[in-house]
C-alpha cells in the first residue's frame, strides 16, 4: 500500500451546504437543529464532524442522505441539489437499524436488493466485508443473537456493500471495544485510500477524528455552527506509530481545547 | 415439575374437579336433566354424534362456513388494511364509515344478510367474513402504521421502492399485529357462524343447539358446544403455531394469551 498525500486533489465538490437550516416541528414548538450552516467538501475528502451531543450532527447527515428536506438553504451533492436519496451514497446510522427477521448476511445484502444490483457480486462483497468486520462466522445468525457492537458492525458492512462513492457514517464505532475500534479505523482508512471514496464521519472521539480525517469540523451547540475547520496534515497511511507521534498529540489537544469550549 | 408441565397439569386438575362436581350435582343433588344433563348422557350424545356419525354433517357445515368466511374475510381485511395504511387519502375518505360500521354489533346484521345472500351456506360464510373483517382490518392497518420510522429511513436511504418498503419492512413489522387479528377473528368468526345458523338454518352445530331447545335436550346442546369449542381451540392453536414459525424473531416476548 504505497500512497502519498491526501487524495483531495480533484477539486470537484462532492458536498456543499449554503445557509442550510433545519427546524424540527413538534408539539412542544419548533427546534432549530441547523441554522445558516455552510460548508464545502471536495471529492475524496474524509471529513470528520465533532460536536456536542444534540447539536445537529445526525441531522446534517440525514440531509446529506436525502432523508430530510431542509427548511431553508441550499444543499448539493456533486453539484446537484439533493432531492432524495441517491444510489451511490452509503449510510451507517447511529443505531444499528437491522431487520430482525433477516440473517446477518441478508441484512448486509439489503442495499444490493433494493438497488437491484447483481446478487452474486453482492454476495461476494458481503462475505468480504463481513470478514473485514470480523463477523464471518455469524452470517447466518439473526440480529438478536448478536451483541450491540456486533450489530453495529453489520450496519457498517451494509453501508459499504454497494461500493458507494460517498459514505455517511454516524458514530459507527461508538459501541465497539478499543481493540476492534482500532482495527476498524485502520480498515476504514485502507478502504478510503484504495477506493477514493468521500466520507463524512461523525464521532465523539477526537483521536479517531484526527487519525482518519483529512479535515475535521468542530461544531457548536445547537443550532450548529462550524467553530473550527482543521486540516489534518499527518502523512498517509497512518499507522500505530502515528498514534504515538508528537504531531498527532498536538492536533488532538488543539481540537480538544476547541471542543471543551463548546461544553460551556 | 417444569413450567410447561405445570401449565398443562394445573388446568387438567381444575377440569377434573369440575367434572367431579358435575357428576355429583346431577347424581346426588338432584339437578334435573333439562337444566344440567348427566355426564354420561353428554358422552352418549358425543358417541352418537361422532362415532355413529350423526353430527358429522353438521360439524362439517359449520366448519366449512367458518373456513370459507374466515379466509375470505381475513384476506379482504388484510388487503383493505394495507391500502388504508398506504394511502392517506383513502383513510381520510373511509375512516368515518369504518368507525360507524365498527361500532355496529355485526351479529345484528344476520337477518339482513340472510335476506341478501339466501338461506344456504353462502350467507353463513358472509356473516363469518363480516365479523372477521374488522379485527383483522384494524390490526393490519395499525400494525403497518406502527412500523419503526428508522427502518423506513433505512430503506429510503438505499433507494427502496414503496413496494419494497411495504413487503420487506412494513409487513414483517406488522406481523404480530396481523396474527393478533387472525387470532381474534377465529373466536368472532365462530360466533358469526353460530348466530347465522340460529337465525335460519337446517344444518350446523348452531342449528343443533337451537333445535334442541324445543325438546329441552341439554345433552345435545352440551355436545354441540363442546364441538364448537374444539373448532375454536384447534383454530387458535393452528394460528399460534403458524405465528411461532413465521414470526420467529418475536418468540422471546411471546406471552401465553388466552384464546
Ligand atoms: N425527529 C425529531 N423531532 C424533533 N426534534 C428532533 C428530532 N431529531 C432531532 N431533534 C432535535 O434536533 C437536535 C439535533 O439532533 P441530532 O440528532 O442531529 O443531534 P446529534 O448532534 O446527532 O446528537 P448526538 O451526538 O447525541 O447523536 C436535538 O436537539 C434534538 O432534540
Ligand atoms: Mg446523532
Amino acid at each position: 500500500m504505497i500512497q502519498e498525500g491526501i487524495p483531495t486533489m480533484s477539486g470537484e465538490l462532492i458536498f456543499r451546504a449554503e445557509n442550510l437550516g433545519v427546524t424540527y416541528q413538534s408539539s412542544r414548538g419548533p427546534t432549530p437543529a441547523l441554522e445558516n450552516f455552510s460548508t464545502e467538501m471536495a471529492k475524496g475528502e474524509f471529513v470528520s464532524i465533532l460536536g456536542p451531543s444534540g447539536c445537529g450532527k445526525s441531522t446534517l447527515l440525514k440531509v446529506a442522505a436525502g432523508l430530510l428536506t431542509p427548511s431553508s438553504g441550499v444543499v448539493e451533492l456533486a453539484g446537484e441539489p439533493i432531492t432524495g436519496p441517491r444510489r451511490d451514497v452509503g449510510i451507517v446510522f447511529q443505531q444499528p437499524t437491522l431487520l430482525k427477521w433477516q440473517t446477518v448476511l441478508d441484512n448486509v445484502l439489503l442495499p444490493i436488493r433494493t438497488l437491484g444490483m447483481d446478487l452474486e457480486v453482492g454476495r461476494a462483497r458481503a462475505h468480504d466485508l463481513l470478514r473485514l468486520v470480523e463477523l464471518e462466522n455469524f452470517e447466518r445468525h439473526y440480529p438478536h443473537e448478536l451483541s450491540g457492537g456486533m450489530q453495529q458492525r453489520v450496519g457498517i458492512a451494509r453501508g459499504l456493500v454497494h461500493d458507494p462513492s460517498l459514505l455517511l457514517m454516524d458514530e459507527p464505532f461508538a459501541a465497539l471495544d478499543a481493540m476492534t475500534r482500532e482495527n476498524m479505523m485502520i480498515e476504514l482508512q485502507r478502504i478510503w485510500m484504495e477506493t477514493r471514496k468521500s466520507v463524512i464521519f461523525i464521532t465523539h472521539s477526537i483521536p479517531e477524528a484526527v487519525f482518519l480525517s483529512s479535515r475535521v469540523l468542530v461544531l457548536s451547540h445547537r443550532p450548529a455552527r462550524i467553530l473550527k475547520d482543521v486540516t489534518i496534515d499527518l502523512p498517509l497511511p497512518r499507522t500505530q506509530e502515528t498514534l504515538g507521534s508528537a504531531r498527532f498529540a498536538e492536533l488532538c489537544s488543539e481540537l480538544r481545547a476547541m471542543f471543551s469550549q463548546t461544553k460551556k | 415439575m417444569n413450567e410447561n408441565l405445570k401449565s398443562i397439569f394445573y388446568p387438567l386438575l381444575l377440569l377434573g374437579g369440575l367434572l367431579v362436581l358435575w357428576v355429583f350435582a346431577v347424581r346426588n343433588w338432584g339437578v334435573p336433566n333439562y337444566i344440567l344433563p348427566s355426564f354420561e348422557s353428554v358422552l352418549g350424545a358425543l358417541h352418537r354424534g361422532y362415532i355413529e356419525g350423526a353430527y358429522w354433517k353438521d360439524f362439517g357445515y359449520t366448519l366449512s362456513s367458518m373456513l370459507l368466511g374466515y379466509v375470505s374475510g381475513c384476506a379482504l381485511a388484510f388487503i383493505m388494511g394495507m391500502m388504508f395504511a398506504e394511502f392517506r387519502w383513502l383513510e381520510r375518505l373511509l375512516y368515518p364509515f369504518v368507525l360507524g360500521l365498527q361500532s355496529m354489533p355485526k351479529v345484528a346484521l344476520a337477518p339482513l344478510i340472510l335476506v341478501w345472500f339466501g338461506f344456504g351456506i353462502g350467507s353463513k360464510a358472509v356473516m363469518v367474513a363480516l365479523v372477521c373483517f374488522f379485527p383483522m382490518f384494524i390490526n393490519t392497518a395499525v400494525g403497518l402504521k406502527a412500523t419503526d420510522p428508522s427502518l423506513i429511513d433505512l430503506m429510503r436511504a438505499f433507494s427502496a421502492s414503496r413496494l419494497q418498503i411495504l413487503m420487506r419492512i412494513k409487513i414483517p413489522s406488522a406481523a404480530s399485529h396481523i396474527f393478533a387479528g387472525l387470532q381474534i377473528s377465529i373466536v368472532l368468526g365462530l360466533i358469526g357462524a353460530v348466530v347465522a345458523e340460529f337465525v335460519s338454518s337446517s344444518h350446523g352445530l348452531g342449528y343443533l343447539i337451537n333445535n334442541a331447545t324445543t325438546t329441552l335436550d341439554t345433552s345435545t346442546m352440551f355436545a354441540a358446544l363442546i364441538s364448537l369449542a374444539v373448532i375454536g381451540i384447534l383454530g387458535s392453536q393452528i394460528i399460534k403455531f403458524l405465528q411461532r414459525k413465521l414470526v420467529f424473531w418475536e418468540n422471546d416476548n411471546d406471552t401465553q394469551v388466552a384464546a
